[in-house]
């Protein structure tokens, strides 16, 4: 309904405007509005063909909209407590998060088998903690959060999974002294800082991640990483920035040389040197020295600042993109591999060879300004984000024959400031092309006005056919950097918790099994909730008590959720269908404390409630008592 | 006496296996439903369904539209659903045997008489059935909680048809058990109809 008033609204503003408005003749802006209406407009009850995992930034969250319509549907809390779903409150949350209470989501990478998206996990990072987490595409939910990463800090490139998922791959972004926890002065920066890159090992069968081993690298800044496909399946390269090895102001200092780094590395030949026990023991992980491990790892210069490094579709050409340049490099990989082989290099750093730059690219795209990430489609083109420029420029992925400007078939502005941008499977073996989002820093007012705190912008462009149609926009809480946009037939969720998988051993299935368990100094208790009662609906504790309440939802019909909130007490928990919640605290305060059901649940919602009373410690006035609560 | 006559007719072998292959139909009744409940609101388009064995009641969408029926029942103060309620269900599958074991004799006596036996006992027990199966759609519509959070007056779930109830449209129909039920009668009297037609045949012979 409100679509069809906005696609109203957009049809008579075009119809009443002057004919020659800022967006030049009206007469192809209302074919076009009305063309793009149809493009995107979902009816109500219909679904979307693509899902989009929106990384969220640093609200450390990760954002699920439907693509066309750009409709917002969940979010996934990853990193920071989400009292909506009860994410961070019960045990098990709370471990996971392990004492933090924020995370910087940058890079989301879904699972593949054979180089294509097979809709099983979705790996994400943490810029800020140095972690990586993994969402089941089975419910939805974070499952695992792996770190902080021992040695690694600023986990900036990462995710990035390889071919059949064996590892996901990251990198640190803010050389330290290692292990951790180490002091050495930033004049020592050069020698004593030390970046470090990872191969997080991943379970075939379960997804669970563990460290498997890292190599230390010159404190380089390492950027963003693209795993190889067929011929370069056991390769991963990473952009980096400082090869000056500056400090300070780097946006002066690390901008000193004309190129940086991308590096190849052989990740399968890292793999094996560290089962051969190669390197030594760091924090417990296996670390291995470039120097010791001859063909694991090559750097090739990159002009200027680069960001962006992505492989093309089919693995054979590798897109760097420099922040600071006017063009794209592009490599050729069977070229990297001759320049490896015949030692084709200018000399090395810390003993890693950097090979002769000229062996090696094919192209100098001259896409525009600031480029930054490239994407693909199934038609044998190339999209890259041009942050400086603020748009995107759409490019013919060869021939490679020295007619570079050539290759630049369209370009379109976007609203503003680009940063990351996705297309339909845009990072696998087999793009889908049709759609690409670009996820724009900034928005700058074109939305309703909500004060200075501005959300950021993401539009839909068509990129079907030789050119790029904007369709739509929309805006999203802070801040999508990349993003994944899957074909939504590839995921199956579950709807419910089926009961028969419950393990939870303190599950219960029958209000008649709810029970209050004492022994000295615990109450422990199994909670049934249903609709629309929970019981026991009282509980009664000594103040002083350690609580421990297992809070069950027995229904088995979709979207019948259930909520906890213990008033307070700063407790919330939502249990989906099917599923047992556990918290865990101390009653500190005495008095009587309301608890109730948070998720609207049914007609009788707001009467699903209960009390929590904590009789006050013997001999303590209600003044005192209610003081010690507060500290 | 004509009638006696027709009804110590010995079955023709034709007769014989029809009788038999009506006993066949009723070993099929487990596994079809016999009756079919289907609740529709708004919310839940794809419908609650619960469907009637002989031995057992099964709710739709993997056994929990059973919970699901139950948990709106009981806030109109209906008691819970369950098959421990249904003595039909203890009862049919025993009589349905005997019925079994009837056909069995009457193949091998075969007279037309046996036959007419079944037939009447046969529905007797049907609309006994179905009868009890009223009352109890009956109980549960009326002998609801007085304490209950939504109190309506007392009404009787749809045995045959669509009913209105509250939000819901509720059909209640019966299933391909009870098809299987009715194509055991018609077969039995199929049977008497054939052999009333050969009796007359022969008697004007």
């Amino acid at each position: 309904m409100k679509r069809h008033l906005a696609i109203a609204a957009l049809l008579l503003a075009a119809a009443c405007a002057p004919s020659k408005g800022p967006q030049g003749g009206s007469n192809s802006r209302l074919a076009d509005a009305r063309e793009a209406a149809q493009r995107t407009f979902v009816e109500p009850g219909k679904l979307d063909e693509f899902y989009l995992f929106y990384s969220g930034g640093h609200s450390g969250q990760v954002y699920v909209a439907g693509v066309p319509s750009m409709r917002h549907i969940a979010t996934i809390p990853v990193f920071a407590p989400y009292p909506a779903t009860g994410y961070g409150f019960d045990t098990e949350s709370k471990a996971m998060l392990g004492g933090y209470t924020w995370g910087d989501v940058h890079h989301p990478a879904l699972s593949k088998t054979k180089g294509d998206y097979d809709g099983r996990w979705l790996f994400v990072n943490d810029n800020a903690n140095n972690r990586v987490a993994r969402i089941d595409l089975r419910d939805f939910k974070t499952h695992q959060i792996l770190g902080p990463i021992a040695n690694s800090s600023g986990n900036h490139g990462s995710a990035f999974v390889t071919e059949n998922t064996e590892y996901a791959l990251v990198a640190s972004r803010f050389s330290i002294p290692i292990p951790r926890g180490t002091y050495a002065p930033t004049s020592k920066y050069a020698t004593d800082y030390k970046g470090v890159l990872s191969g997080i090992k991943i379970d075939s069968a379960t997804g669970e991640m563990s460290v498997a081993w890292q190599i230390m690298t010159p404190p380089f800044d390492w950027d963003l990483a693209s795993t190889g496909k067929e011929v370069s399946r056991d390769w991963v390269v990473w952009s980096s920035y400082n090869s000056e090895r500056a400090i300070g102001r780097l946006e002066v200092t690390a901008a000193q040389r004309d190129r940086d780094y991308i590096t190849f590395v052989n990740w399968r030949m890292a793999a094996a040197a560290a089962a051969q026990g190669k390197g030594k023991i760091i924090a417990g992980v296996r670390v291995l020295n470039p120097k010791e491990v001859p063909g694991m790892m090559y750097l090739v210069p990159l002009a200027k600042s680069p960001h962006g490094a992505d492989f093309s579709p089919d693995g054979r050409y590798v897109v760097g993109g420099g922040k600071l340049a006017p063009y794209v490099t592009v490599y050729d990989f069977q070229k990297f591999l001759a320049a490896a082989e015949a030692n084709d290099t200018i000399g090395n750093e810390d003993g890693i060879p950097v090979l002769r730059y000229e062996s090696i690219r094919v192209a100098e795209v001259p896409v525009g300004l600031g480029p930054l990430h490239t994407q693909f489609d199934d038609q044998g083109y190339a999209y890259t984000s041009l942050f400086v420029e603020s748009a995107i420029a759409k490019w013919k992925l060869g021939p490679f024959d020295g007619h570079d400007s050539a290759l630049v078939v369209a370009k379109i502005p976007v609203n503003f400031s680009v940063g990351h941008l996705v297309t339909a499977h845009g990072d696998a073996r087999h793009p889908v092309g049709r759609y690409l989002i670009s996820m724009n820093k900034l928005s700058k007012g074109r939305h309703l006005n909500v004060g200075p705190s501005q959300p950021e912008s993401s539009q839909l462009i068509d990129i079907t056919g030789a050119g790029m149609t904007m369709l739509y926009e929309a805006y999203t809480e802070p801040e999508p950097h990349f993003a994944q946009l899957v074909r939504a037939d590839l995921l199956h969720p579950i709807e419910v918790y089926p009961k028969a998988e419950n393990k939870d051993p303190n599950a219960i299935w029958a209000a008649s099994d709810a029970k209050i368990t004492r022994r000295p100094g615990i109450v422990e208790a199994k909670i049934y909730s249903i609709r629309s009662y929970f019981a026991p609906n009282e509980i009664e504790v000594q103040q002083g008590d350690s609580v421990i309440l297992h809070v069950t939802n027995a229904e088995q019909e979709r979207d019948m959720l259930h909520g906890f909130g213990l008033a307070g007490y700063n407790i919330n928990v939502v249990m989906d269908p099917g599923e047992t919640k556990t918290i865990a605290f101390r009653a500190t305060k005495p008095g009587v404390y309301p608890f109730y059901c948070t998720n609207f649940c049914s007609a009788m919602h707001q009467e699903m409630q209960g009390y929590f009373l904590v009789k006050p410690r013997a001999g303590t006035s209600v003044a005192a008592a209610s003081a010690e609560g507060r500290n | 006496m004509k009638l006696a006559a027709w009804l110590s007719q010995v079955l023709s072998s034709r007769a014989r296996f029809a009788v038999l292959g009506a006993g066949v139909l009723l070993l099929l009744i487990p596994f079809f439903p016999l009756w079919q409940i289907t609740m529709f609101a708004n919310q839940f388009p794809e419908g609650l369904r619960l469907s009637i064995y002989a031995h057992q009641l099964v709710g739709g969408n993997g056994g929990n539209d059973l919970q699901g029926i139950n948990i709106l029942n009981h806030y109109i103060g209906m008691r819970e659903i369950q098959a421990a309620d249904f003595v039909e269900m203890k009862f049919i599958p025993f009589v349905l045997g005997i019925f079994i074991l009837l056909g069995l004799r009457t193949a091998v006596f075969a007279r037309v008489g046996n036959v007419v036996d079944m037939l009447v006992l046969f529905c007797y027990f049907a609309l006994f059935s179905l009868g009890t199966f009223a009352y109890r759609m009956y109980s549960y519509g009326h002998q609801l909680n007085p304490e209950a959070p939504i109190r309506v007056p007392g009404f009787t779930p749809p045995v045959f048809g669509h009913q209105r109830i509250a939000n819901f449209d509720v059909y209640s129909y019966p299933g391909v058990g009870s098809l299987l039920l009715g194509l055991f009668v018609v077969s039995l009297a199929a049977v008497l109809f054939f052999e009333m037609r050969r009796f007359r045949k022969q008697a004007a012979a």
